[in-house]
This record gives C-alpha cells, structure tokens and sequence, in this order.
C-alpha cells in the first residue's frame, strides 16, 4: 500500500494513509494490533450468536439440520401473540414518546430556555434508577389502572418513562443542529398556526433524530424483561422465559430469539448508513 | 404541561412509594428500623453478590472495551470495520437479556455447549460474569470511543518530536488524560451491572446472588425478613446507584476538560 512507498522517509505521510501522524513501523505494529483485537473480539461476540442460530437449525438428532424449530415460531401457544403485544408496544410506546417529548422539547427552546437544566435532568433521571425498584414503587399504581385496562398493552406506559433518557438525547442533538428560533419565527410571520410550525416546518428538519429515537425505543422495548415479568404482563421476553422454563433448550427459543436479533440488528445498520447518506449529501 | 405529569405519576411517584414505604412499619408510622435490614447478614450477602459481581463484570469489560475501542478508533473513520462495531455495539450493548443467557447456554452450557461443555458455567461471579462481560464491552466502546477520538494527533506528534516512545506516549500523555473518563466509565459499567436483572435470572433462578433477584422473591411471595423488604432493599439500591452516578458526572465534567 501506500505505506511501502514511503518506507524509510520522514516526510509527511501521503494522502491514501491513516490520519495518524506516526511512523510507518509504528503504524505497522498498530495495524497488526488492531487486526488481532478485532479477530479476538469478533470472535467473541460472534460464536454466541453463531451457536444460538446453530441450535434453531438443529434437526431431531444432533449434527442434523432442519428448519422444525423457525416453523414453531407459528405453532407454539402464545408466542405469536406475545409477540403481536411486543410490536404493538414498540409502536404506542414511540408514538407516546414523541408526542411527549417533541412539542415539549421545541416550546422549551423557543419559549422557555431557563427550565432546560431541570428537563434534562428529568429526562435522564430513568438511567439512574433501575428498573426493578421502579416496578416496586410501580406496583400500587398499577393496581390501581388496572380496572382500565388488563391487557399487556398496559406496560407502555413505564416504558415510555425508560425510553426518555435515549429519546432525549437524540431529540436533543437533532435539536441544536437546526436554527429552532429562526424556523418558527419566518413560519409565524408568514401567517402558520404552532402546530403547523412544530409537523411541517420543525418536524421534517429533525426527521433523522427522530427515526433515531424511534429506533432506540423499539430496540429498548423489545428487550424489555424485567418489568414485564413482575408485573405479570407476557411479553416477548417473558413468553422465551416461561418457555425455557417449561423446555430447556426448546429449539423455538433459538429461532424466535435469532429473529428478535436480527431484527434489532437491521434497524441500526439502516439508521448508521442512512445517517451516513446523509452527512454526504449535506458536505 | 403533560410532560411534567407524565413522568411525575409514572417516574416520580413510584421513586416515592419506594422510599416511603421503607420507612415505614406495618402500622403505617413513619420508623427508620426496617433500614436496619440492610444491615442484616442475609441481606448484606445480597449486596456483596451484587458488588462482586458489578466489580468484576465492570473492570473487565473497561479494560477490554477500551482497547476495542482504541482498535475502533485508530481506523478509518468512515470504514465498515467502524460501522459494524458500532452498530454492533449498539445492538449488543442493549443485548443483555433473556436472550443473551441463552446464546451463552447454546455455546458453552454444561450439558448442552457447541462449543465445549463449560464446567464452570453455573459459577458465582465465574460464569455469569462472563456473559456481563458481553454486553459491557460494546457499552464501554459506546461510552469510551468519544474520548479516544478526542485525543488530538498533535499530541502524539510533539510526544515523537522531542524523541518520546510510544510507552512514553501512554505513559506521560494519553493515560492520564483518558484516565478520568476510563474511571467515569467504569462507574457507569459498574452501575449498569449492578441493576441488571433479566440476564441472571434466565441464567440460573434458583438461586438469588443479587439484590434484583432477592427484591423479586420478596414481592412475589409473603415470606420475607420484612413486609416491606423488597422497598428497603430497593432504597438500599437507589442510594448505591445515585453516588455511582454523581461520581460518574463528576468525572466526566473532568474528563471534558480536554476533549473539545
């Protein structure tokens, strides 16, 4: 590469080469470094999941392969349905989250700069406090709401809460990328109503921050086990366990829980090249 | 404004029941004695598990991801190697789960391992250690990568112009600037550990090492040191995670001393 060419030299290194100002040995040495590291570590996080998907494939005896355990996702009881609960809990709960956050979010910078500290520290407040002590002290509440409503849909609601703090840091920085005032100020002048401003002006500049908080909060949700579980909500997460209860290593659970990966895995690789598509067009 | 009533009936209020309800005994009076549950030798093996196992699932997974993290780093920052890990990271480091348990069971459970049977899977911090370490290596890349990407070539550049090695290097200059933010992350690793629930329970729920677990078991049954064992516990966890926390924001106010 490149790098041959200036062998021996101590002129600046050439265009094509990393943006490190190191010698070429020493660049050398970190390459090998970096090569090993990531050998070891991608086999690491690798072979787990390669083991897991493995398993889903297994046929009756060991060594064998069939695709018996993916056409049980259909046929084991409860699982589609828990299943169906966790999508549409992924969906309530990030269309509640930005109706919550986003008009908020935009009247505080526009109308009310001073109470952002205490917003902020509202919002990110959920990371520090765990999940199983905001299920005990959630409890009696939920006792009480539940005359309402009995379903596992119910548990959108302490979702949303655990979704903030992620919501609130893409929102944010979506935010501060536009000129807020300068937006809503030509918007009014010309006659638009505040709800105009916020969906046709606002909204489309931060789109990208937006599908990113969307994003996370399914990810989050579809993960979600422990609040889940001691509220006696079934949920994706929760119908696996019961069922690795009932069966250890049932092979459903590789397959359903591969798929649950795969899926959480494909949002964010299209989130980091869409965002990359992005950056180009605007460079 | 609903925002505010929002996360005051559903994050707030809850916070509240918490902590008022472990100050409180079964008559309803306001009485500090049920706190002197945590000090209970049953209880206070909860918390030691806890600890031993945040301690040892943090400090690994901090020294491992950062030098991930520096591997990550120190590439092109716009090449697939960099995506990958990264969007990796983000799945994985939200992985810890149910699922995670089972992966790790596929691979090396002791009965039923691809790769090797694992004697020591069901050891206490041995094995579930290991499977944290799994979702606290991506968590430190994700934590960790600002800081490295804020070290300025400059500084490597001047350390070589007045003949330093690359020990040198780390020793006098990049070490201790990335120090405060190493430690900061390792608190966050730290406390992240500490409230994690579902991973050990799928692991092995038999038995309860952590506190999650033991507040699982208090309110799910009647048999417990207390009635309000599962809310003095949970205080017991507020309190830890909340000076883990502000020690975290303190040193990264340090660490972003450097790093503009």
């Amino acid at each position: 590469m490149a790098a041959i060419t200036s062998l021996g030299e101590s002129a600046p290194a050439p265009q094509t080469a990393r943006p490190r100002g190191m010698q070429i040995g020493r660049r050398r040495r970190l390459n090998l470094f970096r090569y090993v590291t990531f050998t070891i570590f991608g086999l690491f996080f690798f072979l787990p999941l390669f083991a897991m998907v493995r398993f889903s494939l297994e046929g009756k005896q060991a060594g064998t392969f069939s695709l018996s355990a993916w056409t049980q996702i259909g046929s084991t009881p409860g699982l589609v349905s828990a299943i169906e609960i966790t999508l549409e809990l992924a969906v309530i709960t990030c269309a509640v989250v930005l109706v919550l956050l986003v008009p908020t979010m935009i009247w505080i910078r526009l109308r009310v700069q001073w109470i952002s500290r205490i917003f902020e520290f509202l919002c990110l407040l959920p990371l520090t406090i765990p999940a199983i002590v905001l299920v005990v002290g959630l409890q009696p509440i939920y006792n009480k709401i539940e005359h309402y409503n009995v379903s596992a849909l119910q548990l959108f609601w302490v979702y949303v809460i655990l979704a903030l703090p992620y919501a609130y840091r893409s929102l944010s920085a979506g935010l501060t990328a536009i000129d807020v005032t300068t937006l809503s100020e030509a918007a009014r002048s010309l006659g638009a109503s505040w709800a105009t401003v916020i969906l046709r002006v606002i909204v489309p500049n931060m789109w990208q921050a937006i599908l990113n908080a969307m994003l996370l909060t399914s990810a989050l949700v579809l993960g979600e086990f422990t609040i889940a579980e001691i509220l006696n909500d079934v949920n994706l997460q929760v119908a696996l366990f019961n069922i690795s209860r009932a069966t250890a290593n049932a092979g459903v659970l590789f397959s359903t829980s591969t798929a649950a990966l795969l899926f959480a895995f494909a949002l964010l690789l299209i989130l980091s090249y869409v965002g990359r598509r992005r950056r180009r067009g605007r460079a | 404004m609903p925002f505010l009533g929002y996360v005051g009936v559903f994050l707030l209020l809850p916070t509240g029941i918490v902590i008022w309800d472990a100050v409180r005994n079964p008559a309803g009076q306001f009485d500090l004695s049920s706190l002197k549950l945590l000090f209970n030798p049953d209880v206070r093996s909860f918390f030691t598990g806890s600890i031993e196992l945040s301690a040892v699932s943090s400090v690994t997974g901090a020294i491992l991801g950062a030098l991930l993290a520096y591997a990550v780093a120190s590439g092109n920052p716009d090449g697939v190697v960099r995506r990958l890990y990264l969007a990796g990271s983000g799945v994985l480091a939200q992985f810890g789960g149910v699922t995670l348990a089972f992966a790790f069971n596929a691979a090396i459970g002791p009965s039923t391992g691809f790769l090797f049977h694992a004697d020591w899977y069901y050891n206490f911090p041995g094995g579930i250690g290991l499977i944290y370490i799994y979702f606290q290596i991506p968590l430190m890349v994700l934590v960790f990568l600002p800081a490295i990407d804020g070290l300025k070539i400059q500084w490597r550049e001047a350390t070589e112009n007045l003949g330093g090695s690359t020990w040198q290097y780390w020793r006098h200059v990049g070490f201790p600037l990335l120090a405060p933010a190493f430690i900061g992350a390792t608190l966050l690793l730290f406390a992240n550990a500490l409230s994690a629930y579902a991973t050990i329970q799928a692991w092995e729920n038999q038995i309860a090492y952590t506190v999650p677990q033991q507040i699982y078991i208090s309110i799910n049954s009647e048999v417990g040191l207390a009635s309000n064992e599962g809310d003095v516990l949970a205080l017991g966890m507020v309190v830890f995670v909340a000076i883990i926390m502000v020690g975290y924001a303190l040193l990264q106010r340090r660490a972003a001393r450097w790093l503009r």
